[in-house]
């Protein structure tokens, strides 16, 4: 893969902090950053602990040699996933080489002009190592809390996201729309570094309308590809392929595609599925719900040794495609954070696997995903995109 | 080829709710057949997804037969549904499986409601409980509703009367929704919008359209 560089514009001498690699797919982690009590101990760990263990865990993930850590974000107990830019600017500064990444940000309920200003910073701290997954979140009561509605949800998100995109693109924006107050002559700032917006990717369950979203400006669509079946996922990833197409990005099966995917593992199958079931049996959103058993049969959950999760993970491309981005759930449900560095560990021991297995038959017209260094050197090299102002202007005279 | 469904939540076995569905089912299989028209009746047990509605309440997704009950459901053009009367409403298990009805599921279908109870006091329940439900969900509800209590099981023949003149009126509207126009347009799914996608530029109008919200 290519990963997040900064090139250098300063002269005629390009750096990159990386270069290709060997592997094409990125491999990652995401978390939704819950604060759960732990079903087997009793135990509930502190916001502290959660929001330090994650820096942890995403330290990890770069050391066992993952390229991408994502971290949700939740404006309500018991989540620790606000301020993600925050998080990730505290773990780019500890980190050389994984991309920082959101799932997701929302950009329903949050200020366009913000994600604006706050990537494209993280992408100027981080020296590109950056790119954000759009989501429009459902957790009703967050909306008014921001002065949103969730029955505009689709609409918020279509029309934030088309403010967005020309804020990164457009160095003087003039907008109007139904969602946010008019902006006249607003130049968004820092502009993104070297002139290259940080690459998109919208997620979205089950909304046709973000498939299509993603289609029509050739970003990416993320199918979150845990809590539903993968018949479900297929039908969206291939409508979002379709549309791709359709509005001239190139072939269907071109189209950057990712997926997410949800392990326990131990080297026994069998002492996985014990050591993991009180967590699943208890977990947020489908605890106390469907058997282990008979969850992992309907989605694409797999607990069990790390040559299960190895054929499971590599037949997702039966039904989704040859795609650029796995990204995994392991620290929920109250998983302490032992066990999932533990889970680091072994994902690690099963890259090299992975990485071939996902390389097998993968046609090489096939991109990888965008990354900052192939973004410039698309958009035909790195240029300083520093919007200068007078002094007067940035003081603002009319007050003296 | 018309498509009726009849959907059961009666819990014992042999259940009088599914006695009352089943007369309801030949009932609307003969009325249609009298317009000229095919039609083929298909029933939906809710007893055994009892599991699967409790895990779609949590999982957000159906799973195994209740998936391909709901697959029947949206596909009907008139649909029979019998519930035992719990606590002077339909059932628990009833309602639950109209709860996880992605929204629009039953916009103008027709639909024959029917209960049964161990007593005609509980009557009502069909215009009390069972109409607004329905009317919530835009189905189009036939003016005769068919209540049991146990002993209309009985030999007078009132019930089977009830039943016909139910399922003629169901036959009506299913018999002839093929050329009758909707009055309004049905909510569009998820299914239909996978099929037919709402182009980008419209998808744009329409979150622009309306009051600024700001």
């Amino acid at each position: 893969m290519t990963s997040g560089c900064h090139v250098n514009y300063d002269g005629d001498k390009t750096t990159t902090k990386q270069t290709r690699g060997e592997w094409t797919m990125q491999i990652g982690i995401f978390t939704v950053g819950d604060v759960t009590t732990d079903p087997t101990t009793g135990r509930t760990p502190t916001e502290h602990e959660r929001i330090k263990a994650t820096v942890a865990i995403a330290k990890k993930a770069e050391e066992v040699g993952l390229d991408v850590f994502a971290t949700g974000e939740h404006h309500n107990p018991p989540f620790i996933a606000s301020a993600p830019t925050t998080t990730l600017a505290y773990i780019g500064a500890q980190t050389e080489k994984i991309i920082l990444s959101t799932a997701t940000t929302l950009i329903t309920t949050t200020d366009p002009v913000l994600i604006a200003e706050n990537y494209a910073k993280l992408q100027h701290l981080t020296d590109g190592r950056v790119d954000l997954m759009m989501g429009r979140g459902n957790t009703g009561p967050v909306y008014p809390w921001f002065g949103k509605d969730i029955r505009q949800g689709i609409n918020l998100a279509i029309e934030n996201y088309a403010l967005l995109h020309r804020l990164w693109r457009e160095d003087v924006v003039d907008w109007e729309g139904r969602f946010r107050t008019p902006l006249h002559g607003f130049t968004s700032t820092p502009r993104p570094l070297d002139g290259a917006p940080p690459f998109v990717w919208h997620g979205s369950i089950r909304s046709p309308e973000i498939a299509e979203q993603a289609a029509y400006y050739g970003d990416g669509f993320f199918h979150n590809h845990i809590f539903w079946p993968p018949s479900h996922t297929a039908q969206m990833v291939n409508l979002y392929r379709e549309r791709y197409e359709h509005y001239g990005h190139g072939p269907a099966d071109t189209a950057i595609v990712g997926l997410g995917g949800h392990v326990f593992m131990r080297k026994n199958s069998q002492d996985a599925i014990n050591e993991f079931r009180p967590y699943f049996d208890n977990a947020p959103v489908y605890g106390h719900g469907p058997s282990l058993e008979d969850f992992m049969e309907s989605t694409p959950l797999t607990v069990g040794s790390p040559q299960q999760v190895l054929e499971r993970t590599l037949s997702f491309r039966d039904y989704a495609g040859h795609y650029q981005r796995q990204l995994f759930l392991l620290d929920h449900a109250g998983l302490p954070l032992k066990t999932v560095l533990e889970q680091l560990d072994l994902l690690g021991e099963l890259l090299p696997e992975l990485r071939k297995g996902f390389d097998e038959g993968r046609p090489a017209h096939v991109p990888e995903a965008p990354t900052h260094g192939s973004l410039v050197v698309a958009a035909g090299g790195a240029k300083d995109a520093t919007v200068y102002a007078e002094a007067d202007a940035v003081t603002g005279s009319s007050d003296r | 080829m018309k498509k009726i469904v009849v959907i059961t939540a009666g819990l014992s076995v042999p259940s009088s709710t599914r006695l009352l569905a089943d007369l309801l089912g030949e009932a609307a299989e003969r009325a249609v057949e009298a317009r000229g028209a095919e039609v083929e009746v298909e029933t939906i047990e809710l007893r055994p997804l009892a599991h699967q509605l409790a895990d779609h309440l949590l999982t957000g997704f159906p799973s195994g037969g209740l998936a391909t009950a709901i697959d029947q459901v949206r596909h009907a053009d008139g649909l029979v549904v019998v519930t035992p009367v719990f606590a002077a409403s339909y059932s628990g298990l009833f309602k639950t499986f109209f709860d996880v009805l992605e929204e629009g599921t039953l916009d103008g279908t027709p639909v024959l409601v029917a209960a049964t109870a161990g007593t005609a006091r509980h009557s009502l329940v069909l215009d009390h409980a069972l109409r607004p439900l329905f009317s919530y969900l835009h189905a189009v509800v036939v003016p005769t509703g068919v209540f049991a209590a146990t002993d209309d099981f009985g030999a007078d023949g009132a019930l089977q009367k009830r039943v016909d003149r139910a399922a003629a009126e169901l036959a009506a509207l299913v018999a002839g929704s093929s050329t009758a126009t909707p009055a309004a347009p049905a909510r569009t799914l998820v299914a239909d919008e996978l099929a037919s996608p709402t182009p980008f530029e419209e998808l744009l109008k329409r979150a622009s359209e309306g009051p600024p919200q700001y």
